[in-house]
C-alpha cells in the first residue's frame, strides 16, 4: 500500500437506499486531490448531483454473445442442447441470457454460430468544478457484466491518475455479488452506510462477513437514525462487538432529499451539513493513518 | 401468472410492496429473488421447511487421463483455467458452469463435482402464503444462477410474486424474465426518476409490459409525473412519505397490518394488474 500516493475509499451498504450515493457526493464536495467514480454501474446517480463536464466518453465491450445465420444452419439442434443458459430456442439465440461461453459456436457442426464482442455499455471521464477526475458508467440495457464494467471503470481511473491525488473515493453498488466484489480492488478503507431497520441490520451482517474474507476495515455510518432509536442502539452494540468503529449518525432530515430533489448536493444545498461531514472525513483519515 | 416488483435503484420499497401484495393475494406464493441481500423474510416471517443446499457445477481433472494438451483452456471464454503443464488450475470464482472444458476434452479427462454456491429456503407464513427465498453464499460472485434455481419454487396454477434485486443489469434480468407483468417502483427523486428510466428500458427489450408505483410520493418533484403522463405510463399507486410507515418497517412488520388505508391501496392495486393481465392474455389469443 505504500508505493501508492494515493488512498481509496469505497462507500457500500449491502441494502440499497440507505444513502450511499448522499454520503460519498458529500465527501467528493468536502475534499481535493481527489479522482471520484460512480461504480453503481446499473443505476449510476452521482452525475445527477455533481456538476461536471463530460471530457471524453468511451465504449465498453463487456464479452461476446453468439449468433445464428439462418443461412447456414441445419437446424441439428446441437446447440441448442449444450447450452446451459436457456438461451437457444427455436435457432434463435436470446441475447440477454446468453453467457458468452462460446460453447454453441465451438459445437456447431455447420460453423454456422458467429461469435463476437458487442458493445454492453459506455463510461464517461468528466471534470468536476475543482479541475479533479469523475468517472462513471452507463450498462446497455439488459446487459451482465457489470463487475467487469466496474473494473474497466476503476482501471481507466487509476490510468488516468496523477502525482496530486491523495484520494479516490468510490461510491459503491448495492448488495455482496459481483459488483461490489469488483469495486473493492485496492480499496485502503470501505465506509459502510447502514439504516437502523431490520433489513439495514440484517445486509449489514452479510456485507461485514464479506470484508472478513478479503479483510478490508471498516467504517459504519448509521443514516437516518432517529428513525428506529432501539435498532440504532443494536446497530452500535453489534458493531462495537465486532471491533468496527462508528464513523458517526445522521439524523433523519428531508434537506437530504430536497437536495437531491434540487440536483444538488447535500453540501451544496445546505452549508450547515459541511462540518457534519469535515468531522466524518476526519474521523476517516484518522481510521487510515493508524 | 408470475408478478415481479423491480426497480434500479435500491431501496424505493420493492420489499415492502411485494410482500404487501403477497399478503392482500389469498393463496399467494412469495419468491425473493433479491439472493445477495434477502429482505423479504424479515416481513413475512415465514416457518420455514429443511433448507436446500444449491450448487453450481465445477470441473474436476482426472490426471490419469489428462494429457495437458490445453483444449479446456482454449475453449474456456471466461479464463478459469490455466495449464501448467503438470497442473490444470481453477480459477472457481471465474467459472461459469458453462460445461464447454468437459464436452470438448479429447481424453474425456474432465468430469463435473457440485460446489455449494447458497441454500434455498421455503416456509410458509402465518396467513398461508407459500415463501422462497435464496441466500448466496458469502464471497460467490454470480447472483443470476441461484435465482434461476429459486424460481423453481414457482407454481404455475396460482400468484406468484416475484421480489427482485435492485440494478438493471443480468440478476435483474433473470429475476424479471418469464413475468406476466413487472410492477416497477420508484420514488419522488431525480435518482428514482433516472433508475426508472433505466429499468424501463430493460423491461421493453425483454417484452415485458409494466406499470408504476411511486413510493414516498412528494407532489413537488413534478419531473416524475411528467415523464410518466408523457409516456403514457400507467401509474397505480402514489404512497406519500409517512413517518409511521418507515417506523413499521424498521421493526420488521408489514406497515399494511398497522395501516389500513395502505391494505385497500394493494388490493386495489391486485385487482388492476388481474384485469391488465388478463385483457393481456385475451388479446394474445
Amino acid at each position: 500500500m505504500s508505493d501508492k500516493n494515493y488512498r481509496q475509499i469505497v462507500v457500500l451498504s449491502g441494502k440499497g437506499g440507505t444513502g450511499k450515493t448522499t454520503i460519498a457526493t458529500a465527501f467528493a464536495e468536502i475534499i481535493n486531490n481527489k479522482i471520484v467514480i460512480d461504480a453503481d454501474v446499473d443505476a449510476a446517480n452521482m452525475h445527477l448531483v455533481l456538476n461536471h463536464n463530460i471530457n471524453s466518453k468511451y465504449d465498453y465491450r463487456g464479452g461476446k454473445k453468439a449468433e445464428i445465420d439462418l443461412c447456414r444452419c441445419s437446424q441439428c439442434g446441437l446447440c441448442e442442447s449444450v447450452c446451459r443458459f436457456d438461451a437457444i430456442k427455436d435457432f434463435k439465440v436470446d441475447r440477454t441470457s446468453c453467457e458468452g461461453c462460446g460453447f454453441c459456436y465451438r459445437v456447431c457442426p455447420d460453423n454456422a454460430i458467429s461469435f463476437k464482442e458487442t458493445k454492453s455499455g459506455v463510461y464517461f471521464e468528466c471534470e468536476l468544478e475543482d479541475k479533479s477526475k469523475f468517472y462513471y458508467a452507463k450498462l446497455l440495457a439488459g446487459e451482465g457484466n457489470s463487475g467487469k464494467l466496474v473494473s474497466a471503470l476503476k482501471k481507466k481511473a487509476n490510468e488516468q491518475s496523477t502525482e496530486n491525488v491523495k484520494w479516490i473515493i468510490v461510491d459503491g453498488p448495492p448488495g455482496i455479488g459481483c459488483p461490489v466484489n469488483a469495486s473493492l480492488s485496492g480499496v485502503d478503507l470501505v465506509v459502510i452506510v447502514t439504516e437502523p431497520t431490520q433489513s439495514g441490520l440484517h445486509d449489514l451482517k452479510r456485507l461485514l462477513d464479506l470484508l472478513k474474507i478479503f479483510k478490508f476495515p471498516s467504517g459504519v455510518i448509521i443514516n437516518k437514525y432517529d428513525i428506529n432509536i432501539e435498532m440504532s442502539k443494536n446497530i452500535e452494540e453489534f458493531i462495537q462487538s465486532q471491533g468496527i468503529s462508528l464513523l458517526d449518525k445522521v439524523l433523519f432530515d428531508k434537506t437530504f432529499v430536497k437536495a437531491i430533489q434540487n440536483s444538488k448536493s447535500i453540501i451544496e444545498f445546505d452549508k450547515n451539513y459541511e462540518s457534519k461531514f469535515k468531522n466524518i472525513w476526519n474521523s476517516i483519515e484518522r481510521i487510515i493513518k493508524n | 401468472m408470475i408478478i415481479s416488483i423491480a426497480s434500479g435503484k435500491g431501496g424505493t420499497g420493492k420489499t415492502t410492496v411485494a410482500a404487501s401484495l403477497a399478503y392482500v393475494i389469498p393463496d399467494s406464493v412469495y419468491i425473493d429473488c433479491d439472493v445477495e441481500e434477502p429482505n423479504g423474510h424479515l416481513l413475512l416471517k415465514p416457518d420455514f421447511f429443511p433448507e436446500e443446499n444449491a450448487d453450481k457445477l465445477l470441473p474436476k481433472i482426472d490426471y490419469y487421463k489428462c494429457t495437458f494438451c490445453g483444449k479446456c483452456v482454449e475453449v474456456c471464454e471466461f479464463n478459469a483455467l490455466i495449464n501448467l503443464k503438470f497442473e490444470i488450475v481453477l480459477f472457481e470464482e471465474m467459472c461459469h458452469s458453462c460445461g464447454a472444458c468437459k464436452y470438448f476434452c479429447p481424453e474425456k479427462a474432465i468430469t463435473e463435482t457440485a460446489k455449494e454456491m447458497g441454500i434455498i429456503r421455503s416456509g410458509i407464513t402465518p396467513e398461508n402464503i407459500l415463501f422462497a427465498d435464496a441466500v448466496l453464499k458469502i464471497g460467490e460472485v454470480s447472483a443470476a444462477p441461484l435465482i434461476k434455481k429459486v424460481k423453481s419454487k414457482i407454481q404455475k396454477d396460482k400468484v406468484n410474486i416475484i421480489d427482485s434485486p435492485p440494478g438493471t443489469s443480468c440478476s435483474m434480468v433473470e429475476a424479471v424474465s418469464d413475468s406476466d407483468y413487472c410492477i416497477l417502483v420508484t420514488e419522488s427523486t431525480p435518482f428514482g426518476l433516472n433508475d426508472l428510466k433505466l429499468a424501463i428500458d430493460v423491461l421493453k427489450t425483454i417484452d415485458t409490459p409494466f406499470g408504476v408505483v411511486i413510493n414516498k410520493y412528494e407532489e413537488s418533484f413534478t419531473e416524475l409525473q411528467s415523464y410518466l403522463e408523457e409516456n403514457r405510463i400507467t401509474t397505480f399507486l402514489k404512497i406519500p412519505f409517512d413517518r409511521k410507515i418507515a417506523e413499521t418497517y424498521s421493526e420488521g412488520i408489514l406497515p399494511l397490518k398497522k395501516i389500513d388505508w395502505l391494505k385497500d391501496d394493494f388490493i386495489y392495486l391486485f385487482e388492476k394488474i388481474k384485469e391488465i393481465v388478463i385483457e393481456e392474455k385475451i388479446n394474445v389469443r
